[in-house]
């Protein structure tokens, strides 16, 4: 089986966030950028599932040079192959034009089975995967916790709200979005990443973005707050003695 | 085209208890354009659904009916609304952020070369004209979103930003419509519903929990907090990443995919506060969270707040709570 992972960069979650001077994206100056934590799970679905039936694993990303880093680590971690689909304008497409450069590889390709991410940390759509699907025309499902391989094509776990789960059968080629927490993640190793200088990278370059789009994003800022916390502040032992206070004589649980 | 149309979730003729959060966005939405709100309910047999929006303020309520609608599909579901939508021809259609509409309305849209806004906490008007509101970066940004495209405007909301009871009350008449359906259109198969073994954890009655995230590190660390569960008397619980490591068993995961709580007091360490965190414990009485970020979204919902290192605050607060209780 064929398997093509989409992994995107996104900014380290503990990263100190700034709007940009133009009011439209965040300050990129000095982030540091990591794998999309789903995106790992994906890699790691797909791994597993290779290990299992045979087949190569080929990761994919869309974005600036810097994202080479997160493909050098999916290969560390045992994928064969990667692809980076350079592009530096990402922020002038939208969903459908990031889906778009992602078809446009994948076609080359012609895998048996996709995996994405269900949900970005940046923007938090959690669409691309579906989009892609549509435009490629191959069923899909999300929000998938297992990936089963079968005689017909695949048997998948899908999650559903409050604890409830949901098994899907579906045909291949497929295209599933993985959620976290399906599986345990794998270190890459010192074999490993040696190993992963020696596979092939290779690089495309993304399709002009179209002239028009559906959707613009105008404006980024930080959240007004809504609601009037009370800050206690002090050395530990002094926040401590106020938090008592509080949970003695207005939470009243002590 | 104009009007909005909003799409309701059932099933097996149930609500979803987020469709009337969105029926309610929905005729804001409409208010706000001076056009008409109608709503529309895909399944099986959703005569009785139907008839309860009969007592809204809609100008339509479509009843979209397939047996080939009876169990939910991405395919079906997207074939289905794709000839309503075309027939309606609205301009703008909405849905409750729900994991359903997460599987199929990206799709829905691409049909019609259109982006669905996805999981919308407000709609403005500003000097751009009408803009949609989402966050960025698990809720440290918002963003404000406008359709450029030609075509109907995809807008999913998120869970508990419109109120339920703001539905406004009025008539509205019912018309059923049977969309063209092949068995062979529908791809995938999905099976029947299940849970994992009996949840072992009922964090639903506890009075007291204490709530712990990422920012505790590693597993080894989790004793401190458990520390002042005990304390307190208190039910431990986790987000997500702590249970997907394994850290702490499933069923303490508080959220969306785990158990709603509304305990007395809710307390959390080293959580950021994504909104699939804070459905499951919105409810609660009194929120404190302690967290080293003052940008935190935790602190929206939190009743009082503690800008640090968890590492110092946690154990001086469980070093208080047993002097309090032993005096
Ligand atoms: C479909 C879907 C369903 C989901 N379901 C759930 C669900 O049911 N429950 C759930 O919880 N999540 C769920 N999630 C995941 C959710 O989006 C978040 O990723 C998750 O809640 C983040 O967990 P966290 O706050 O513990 O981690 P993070 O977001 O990483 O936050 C860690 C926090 O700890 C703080 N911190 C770090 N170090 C310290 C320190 N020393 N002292 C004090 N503070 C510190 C940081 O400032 C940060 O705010 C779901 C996501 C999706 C897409
Ligand atoms: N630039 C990109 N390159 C590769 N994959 C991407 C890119 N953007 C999004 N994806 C994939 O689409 C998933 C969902 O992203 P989003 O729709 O932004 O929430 C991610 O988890 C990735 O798997």
């Amino acid at each position: 089986m064929k398997i093509l992972v989409a992994v995107k960069q996104v900014p380290e979650r503990d990263a100190q966030i700034r709007v940009a001077g133009d009011g439209k994206w965040i300050d990129e100056g000095d982030l540091s950028y990591t794998i999309n934590e789903p995106d790992a799970y994906a890699l790691e679905e797909a791994l597993q599932l290779k290990e299992k039936n045979g087949g190569e694993v080929v990761v994919m990303c869309a974005g600036p040079d810097r994202v080479l880093s997160t493909l050098r680590e999916a290969l560390a971690k045992g994928a064969d192959r990667a692809i980076h689909i350079e592009a530096d304008d990402l922020g002038e497409r939208d969903t459908l034009g990031v889906a778009q450069i992602l078809a446009d590889a994948v076609k080359e390709e012609a895998p048996d089975l996709i995996l994405t991410g269900l949900q970005s940390d940046d923007l938090g759509l959690g669409q691309t995967g579906v989009v892609l699907a549509a435009l490629l025309g191959i069923p899909h499902a999300t929000i998938i916790m297992q990936v089963e391989k079968t005689e017909a094509g695949l048997t998948v776990k899908r999650e559903l709200e409050d604890g409830w789960f949901q098994q899907v059968e579906m045909p291949l080629p497929a295209l599933l979005t993985i959620q976290s927490g399906g599986n345990k993640l794998r270190y890459a190793t010192l074999m490993g990443i040696k190993k992963a200088k020696t596979k092939e990278t290779k690089t495309v370059t993304a399709a002009a973005a179209a002239g028009s789009r559906a959707i613009t994003l105008e404006r980024v800022y930080l959240p007004e707050k809504q609601k009037k916390t009370e800050m206690l502040t002090g050395t530990p032992a002094e926040i401590a003695a106020k938090l008592v206070e509080k949970l003695k004589f207005e939470v009243r649980v002590i | 085209m104009s009007g909005v149309l909003v799409v309701l979730e059932q099933r097996g003729g149930t609500w979803n208890r987020m469709s009337f959060e969105a029926l309610a966005a929905g005729q804001q939405l409409a208010a706000k354009l001076g056009v008409e709100c109608s709503a529309a309910v895909v399944g099986q047999a959703v005569q009785p659904l139907v008839a309860e929006l009969a007592g809204k303020k809609l100008a339509k309520v479509l009843a979209v009916e397939h047996v080939l609608l009876k169990e939910y599909t991405a395919d079906g579901y997207v074939l289905a609304l794709e000839q309503v939508v075309k027939q309606e021809a609205p301009a703008y259609v909405v849905f409750p952020h729900t994991y359903q509409v997460r599987d199929f309305a990206p799709a829905l849209a691409t049909k019609f070369k259109q982006v669905l806004i996805s999981d919308v906490i407000a709609m403005q008007d500003g000097s751009a004209g009408l803009v949609f509101v989402r966050q960025l970066l698990q809720g440290k940004l918002n963003a404000d979103y406008k359709q450029t495209g030609e075509g109907p405007c995809f807008v999913s909301v998120q869970a508990g930003t419109f109120r339920a009871e703001a539905v406004e009350a009025g008539t509205a008449a019912a018309v059923t419509v049977t969309p063209a359906l092949t068995a062979e259109q529908i791809r995938n198969k999905p099976g029947e519903l299940f849970r994992e073994s009996a949840q072992t954890v009922d964090l639903s009655a506890a009075p007291v929990i204490v709530s712990v995230g990422r920012g505790i590190g590693e597993q080894d660390n989790i004793s401190i907090v458990e520390e002042l569960a005990t304390a307190l008397g208190a039910e431990l619980a986790a987000s997500r990443p702590i249970c997907d490591n394994g850290w702490l068993p499933m069923a303490r995961q508080v959220g969306s995919s785990g158990q709603t709580v509304s305990p007395k007091l809710y307390l959390a360490v080293g959580i950021s506060g994504a909104i699939q965190h804070l459905v499951g414990m919105k409810g609660s009485k009194a929120v404190i969270a302690i967290n080293k970020d003052e940008n935190a979204p935790i602190f929206e919902v939190s009743d009082y707040g503690v800008v640090g290192d968890l590492f110092e605050i946690v154990p001086a607060l469980t070093k208080a709570v047993l002097a309090a209780k032993g005096a």
